[in-house]
């Protein structure tokens, strides 16, 4: 147990294992770190900021942010007076939560030239890039050295198998255009929290799409509406690489709410 | 901070003194979120960014005074609140706090 907070800390990161970092940044014991990290559903605490009551009231916060994702400010007494009434006579403990979750993750389903686009952009965006296609031939890392991981398999598994880790933050875009791949693949999709499915086709390819899903029984319009089909923002590009941008552009528009038109022909704040 | 940490740990294995500035607070209108890091070793070589490129030669002046001095870690301010001796501000007309320190924990 001689290796530092520093080297935990990146072990934990490098392991994607979800861990937040608290520091004072001004007041007593400025520098003194706690790291928090969720192992196995258990939170695990190292270091200290230098008195057990501060420790413990920061590691309960620390814990809750890194739960929410957040990274943020909290203010604290010395001993961990948390409350406005207690701070009066105090000095400020004040300290930066910083969350570390692991990357998002896109799984491409489909190992066309459009996968390979898409996932050099994904990982421009930090994303950890499965690509995922039932034919050996195609799904090799060779072809798609920028993916983390290349599956030979079928949708159906792969959703079974995994599709519980997928979440808001993550991805699920569909580049087959086959209906014996397509329809298995959007149905894993919609069974999961996943935060963007995308599919792509022609709007031909589409309707006859949702043809397909509707005889195996996907016909709420609710499920549907979740569907982002055909697949992207409407920039007009052709190539590969253009509409993987597309894609991309459309994912964050979805999860800001922000309505992906010009700046120059909106108001109001542009980062928020 | 994920982004920067194979540079970080290459410099540390040469022997380098590193800081690292991060992003704690952003008011108004800003480029980039709390948890955005800068690293900077003791030969002035940098990864990652704190802002749009408004701010960063002012973090390297900064983190290389605090390796220099081997000064504990601070609080700075860049906006248009600062004083007229640092006339570094966000073109976007924010303020931006940092937190930084020497890489020593």
């Amino acid at each position: 147990m001689s290796s530092s907070i520093y080297q935990q800390f990146t072990d934990y990161i490098r392991s994607e294992t979800p861990v937040a970092l608290a520091t004072i940044i001004e007041g007593p014991g400025t520098g003194a770190k706690l790291l928090v990290a969720r192992v196995d559903g258990i939170e695990n605490v190292v270091g200290t900021l230098g008195h057990p009551e501060l420790d413990r009231v920061v590691s309960r916060d620390t814990a809750g942010e890194l739960e929410a994702g957040r990274t943020g400010v909290r203010h604290y007494g010395p001993e961990g007076q948390a409350t406005p009434e207690d701070l009066i006579d105090t000095p400020t403990v004040v300290v930066f939560i910083e969350s570390f979750s692991p990357a998002p993750q896109m799984w491409i389903f489909g190992a066309v030239d459009f996968t390979a686009a898409l996932g050099r952009v994904a990982k421009v965006l930090g994303y950890r890039v499965t690509v995922c296609d039932a034919r050996e031939i195609f799904a090799t890392k060779r072809r798609f050295p920028m993916a983390d991981e290349v599956m030979v398999t079928w949708p159906t598994p792969m959703f079974e198998k995994r599709g519980n880790t997928l979440g808001p933050r993550d991805a699920v875009c569909i580049l087959t255009h086959d209906p014996k791949f397509d329809v298995p693949a959007v149905q894993g999709a919609l069974s999961t929290s996943v935060g963007y499915i995308g599919v792509m086709g022609s709007r031909k390819t589409h309707n006859k799409r949702i043809e397909r899903l509707a005889e195996v029984g996907v016909t709420s319009p609710e499920q549907l509406s979740r569907l982002m089909s055909p697949i992207g923002l409407d920039l007009g590009g052709r190539t590969p690489e253009e509409t993987a941008i597309a894609i991309c552009a459309e994912i964050i528009a979805r999860r800001t709410g922000h309505s992906a038109t010009s700046l120059k022909n909106t108001d109001g704040a542009i980062h928020s | 901070m994920r982004e920067i940490l194979d540079d970080i740990d290459r410099w540390r294995s040469d022997g380098k003194k590193v800081a690292v500035a991060r992003v704690v607070k952003i008011e108004g209108s800003g480029p980039r979120d709390p948890g955005a890091a800068m690293a900077v070793n003791e030969d002035g070589e940098v990864a990652g960014s704190v802002s749009g490129g408004c701010v960063e030669g002012a973090v390297v002046s900064e983190a290389l005074a605090i390796i220099g001095e081997n000064s504990p870690g601070r609080m700075v301010t860049f906006g248009y609140s600062d004083d007229e001796a640092f006339a570094v501000g966000l073109t976007c007309g924010g303020i931006i706090r940092l937190y930084i320190e020497q890489l020593d924990w």
